[in-house]
């Protein structure tokens, strides 16, 4: 953003950052940067502040961040209380400073949840939704035993609704926002994506129960319908892949229920 | 003082036979390791992007014990994950005249006649099974109503023959080779290790059996054996320090293995890519890419009058615009490839009629305007093809690019240089292969748009399993050293070496202060015009800003936690002697081809190829700390290609 006068906008900002060592309690610290451009992203306004940090010989704020792009969900900061912070549909790394105003307090913390812990700073562990995905969120198929691409028609409506989930970043921003530090949008996205697809259909039951499964063993609560996560998923992911979720969980066990094994059921429909 | 290197052997092992049967022929003929006596051979895999990933997938599914590592915090970071628009692969679904020989020639075409011709043969035959592979895993490529796969032309091809999942195909193929590879981890068939650090390649008896990693939280240096190692790391692109890359790219793990005798090749290849949104201010730290897809429908102009550069486009009347990639280009337009629409973009701009912001005494850009379009299709149409990537624009600029034009400049984007690598993507190192971006092998000098997410794919998936299965079957079973060999203990010990050297300068300057600096040297004198002035001056700069680097830097953190500055710093040391390497085989090479343009090499703004001096690629030899490394050559042979002169007008 320039002015009349072809001088670019600056902001002074007062920062809150929370301050934390691996397992011992952390603390915010307060830090002021006189001169941020407008037209900087929030992570370039961090580069600023750990610069100024390195000049006065102080540790810089740890972060993660990678693309900066809003794709590979790397970034994760809790910004005034809210995860990515207050513009929705944009993760920390496209969230740009123009969205804040001159001279305002801006507090930046981690993501909040039992089941990210803190690693340093504002960079938490997400392995929790690594060991989801590697117990079932996939098709199995291995590589060079793939029939010709188009010999399974997919209704463009399947695709597209397909696609619509598989946007999902993995960025744990429904989880940080989330009271209960449910993961059902991330898991229901990964389920909706899957299990509506011609080819996820063979691993349909096995894939949803095995999913919620480590799902509760990684330490995510329950669902109680607050819907903070889809304000506040980048990727705009919505409250319907937990319903969709749900009744293939409910499918699914009433299959194991009914089946005479009483393991999971093998096939599809 | 050591004694100097023995020379480079560099055989490219191309298998006799028709260009079209090598593949085939050569598949024939590798060795094989029994399904009982895989699980006994130890396979690293470095990095997870496509390549990575993939290959670490593949080998497990064959039943070798597999390690994989990454720096970012899971898999499904990799920067592949930012490719918008596509893949390509030579199904010919859309019926006009597409084939693999078709795809074979655009792409070597495409790379100036600098690639291994019977690598990019191969590379085009195995695209179509990439696709098979993709749709199986349930990746949502965009479909026609009848269900099956749509495509649309990309990035100066005269077929359909893109495939794409909206802006997203990167990220879409990318959690399809991360499931792959997640199944595997889940199963136990692949040890994965996020936030690590590739930092040494150990060699034993001359082969590559093993690596020294840096555990990026804790700070532990360990080094891991193995009967083979598969890097698949990346580009370079961040030497310039803005970029289209993330953050986290480095040369680091390449170049290790570089001064551990990997040869490095046509490091001066670098691609530029002509549609980014233009560079806003000091601070930036990273360049966004907006797809290629939108030059479909997007006209590039900038006003024909300098006098009218400040002015509002709606204020500039169409007959004073100058649409000059339609004016240069007839036959291609605005689709013309990447190199040469990113030279025209910069040559407007240099004669001073550039639009937007004034950056350090510059305007910077050229509109690339959507009215047409929308007159012609409705903004909804408009919408539904390139909602994402408008909306990505306002959000960085805030602008609306439905009711005025984006603004446009080219940016690093790609790098096609890379370790060395034979037919079989071994490099010079027995035991040492080196796959997707990290290798040099398939693109020349100017990479076609869509081919990289394919070359990623072709080489994790359809090429290293074999080729790196016939590297095994050398081997014997349970020979791979022990970690307490004493050429595992000495690479511990330099990096560890390194890391206190680096937290022990304690000066002034922040690693980030040396990479700006760096980055514009390089883009200035290295970027997309290049003269030898200029490349001797930058050889001199780099040369003294690594002197300032080695004792004014200061690194603050300590090496026992997640310490983001001593990362940098290492990567950027790493980066500024890569710096001097790059600009070396730029100025080497007298002549210009694809992304490497030499001002002394032109004719009237077009790349001037010397195939009689130059058709081969230049590869470089590491001489030792503050040496210039050593060039040799692997001249092409073509057997089935005659080189033209690549004309777009």
């Amino acid at each position: 953003m320039v002015q009349d006068n072809g001088k670019e906008i600056t902001l002074a900002l007062k920062l809150r950052v929370w301050r934390q060592r691996r397992g011992q309690p952390g603390a915010f610290e307060e830090h002021s940067l006189a001169a941020v451009p407008t037209s900087a992203s929030f992570l370039e306004m961090m580069d600023m502040l750990n610069e100024q940090l390195i000049k006065a010989g102080k540790d810089t704020f740890a972060f993660d961040h990678d693309c900066r792009e809003g794709i590979c969900g790397m970034c994760s900061m809790t910004i005034n209380g809210m995860p990515h912070g207050p513009i929705p549909g944009v993760t920390t790394c496209q969230l740009h400073m123009r969205n804040f105003r001159n001279g305002e307090t801006i507090t930046v913390e981690p993501w909040r949840a039992r089941a990210f812990p803190v690693l340093k700073d504002l960079a938490v562990d997400r392995s929790g939704f690594d060991k989801v995905i590697q117990s079932g969120g996939f098709i199995t198929v291995r590589t060079g035993s793939a029939p010709e691409a188009n010999s399974i028609p997919v209704p463009k409506v399947i695709a597209d609704e397909a696609m619509d989930a598989a946007e999902c970043i993995g960025c744990g921003a429904c989880v940080a926002s989330c009271k209960n530090g449910s993961a059902m949008l991330f898991v229901g996205a990964k389920i909706n994506h899957l299990n509506i697809l011609p080819q996820g259909q063979a691993e349909r039951d096995r894939r949803t129960l095995s999913m919620v499964k480590t799902m509760d063993e990684a330490g995510f609560g329950n669902c109680t319908n607050y819907g903070e996560c889809q304000a506040h998923c980048p990727k705009s992911i919505s409250l319907d892949v937990i319903a969709k979720l749900n009744r293939d969980y409910l499918r699914a066990r009433v299959k194991e229920f009914f089946s005479s094994t009483g393991k999971p059921s093998k096939g599809g429909d | 003082m050591k004694e100097a290197p023995a020379p480079m052997k560099l055989d490219p092992k191309t298998p006799a036979g028709p260009l079209a049967d090598k593949w085939n022929l050569h598949k024939a003929k590798l060795r094989l390791v029994s399904p009982a006596n895989r699980r006994k051979y130890h396979v690293i895999v470095v990095g997870s992007g496509l390549a990575g990933s993939a290959a670490a997938a593949s080998f497990a599914e064959m039943g070798y014990e597999v390690s994989c590592f990454c720096y970012q915090d899971s898999p499904r970071r990799a920067h592949s994950i930012a490719a918008q628009g596509g893949i390509n692969a030579a199904k010919n679904y859309q019926n006009d005249g597409d084939s693999v020989r078709r795809l074979f020639q655009d792409t070597i075409k495409g790379g100036d006649y600098r690639a291994r011709e019977a690598n990019v043969y191969r590379l085009a035959q195995v695209s179509v099974n990439i696709i098979d592979q993709c749709v199986a895993q349930g990746v949502p490529f965009a479909r026609e109503y009848g269900g099956l796969l749509a495509n649309r032309s990309f990035g100066g091809a005269q077929v359909s023959r893109t495939f794409y999942a909206r802006g997203q195909t990167g990220q879409q193929l990318l959690i399809g080779a991360y499931s792959a590879l997640s199944r595997q981890i889940g199963l136990g068939a692949v040890k994965m290790y996020t936030r690590h650090e590739m930092l040494d390649l150990v060699l034993v008896d001359g082969k590559a059996k093993g690596i020294v990693t840096r555990d990026l939280v804790t700070g532990a240096v360990e080094s891991w054996s193995s009967d083979v190692v598969v890097v698949c790391t990346g580009g370079y692109g961040n030497v310039f320090y803005l970029s289209t890359n993330a953050q986290g790219c480095n040369v680091t793990a390449t170049f290790r293995a570089h001064r551990r005798g990997a040869g490095f090749a046509n490091p001066c290849y670098t691609q530029i890519h002509p549609t980014c949104i233009p560079v806003h201010g000091v601070d930036q730290a990273k360049l966004t890419l907006m797809s290629e897809s939108l030059r479909n429908d997007g006209r590039v102009w900038v006003p024909l009058h300098a006098a009218d550069c400040a002015k509002p486009a709606a204020e500039i009347p169409e007959e004073a615009r100058d649409y000059f990639l339609e004016r240069k280009y007839p036959s291609y337009g605005n689709l013309a490839p990447r190199d040469i629409a990113s030279r025209a973009a910069k040559e407007v701009c240099d004669e001073g009629r550039g639009v937007g912001q004034v950056v350090d005494g510059k305007r910077l850009g050229v509109y690339l305007d959507f009215s047409a379009a929308i007159q012609r299709l409705g903004e909804s149409e408009v919408r539904a093809r390139y909602g994402n990537l408008f909306d990505m624009y306002q959000n960085i600029t805030g602008e609306n690019a439905y009711h005025q034009p984006m603004r446009i400049f080219p940016a690093v984007h790609y790098t096609m240089g890379g370790l060395w690598v034979d037919y079989n993507l071994q490099s010079n190192i027995p035991g040492l292969f080196v796959g997707g971006e990290a290798n040099f092998s398939d693109h020349g000098a100017n990479r076609l748009g869509a081919s990289a997410l394919m070359q990623g794919l072709a080489d994790g998936y359809f090429v290293l399993p074999y080729t790196v299965t016939d590297f095994l079957a050398g081997e014997k079973s349970g020979s791979r050293p022990s970690k307490d060999a004493p050429e595992f203990q000495a690479a511990v010990k330099d990096v560890n070496d390194r890391v206190a050297r680096l937290l022990s300068v304690n000066g002034t300057k922040s690693p980030r202060y040396y990479h700006k600096a760096l980055g514009k040297i390089t883009w200035e004198q290295c970027g997309m015009a290049r003269d030898k002035a200029g490349l001797e001056g930058a050889i001199r700069d780099l040369q003294a800003l690594r002197d300032d680097f080695w004792q004014n830097v200061k690194v603050v953190g300590t090496g026992d936690a997640l310490a983001p500055e001593l990362e940098r710093a290492g990567r950027v040391a790493d980066f500024l002697d890569f710096g001097i390497m790059m600009c070396l085989d730029a100025l080497t090479r007298e002549e210009s081809c694809g992304g490497h343009f030499r001002t002394e090499h032109q004719d009237g703004g077009e790349a001037l190829r010397d195939d009689a001096q130059y058709a081969h690629s230049a590869v470089w030899q590491w001489q030792g700390e503050r040496q210039l490394p050593s060039r040799h050559v692997e001249p092409f042979v073509y057997e089935e290609t005659s080189l033209s002169t690549r004309s777009y007008k």
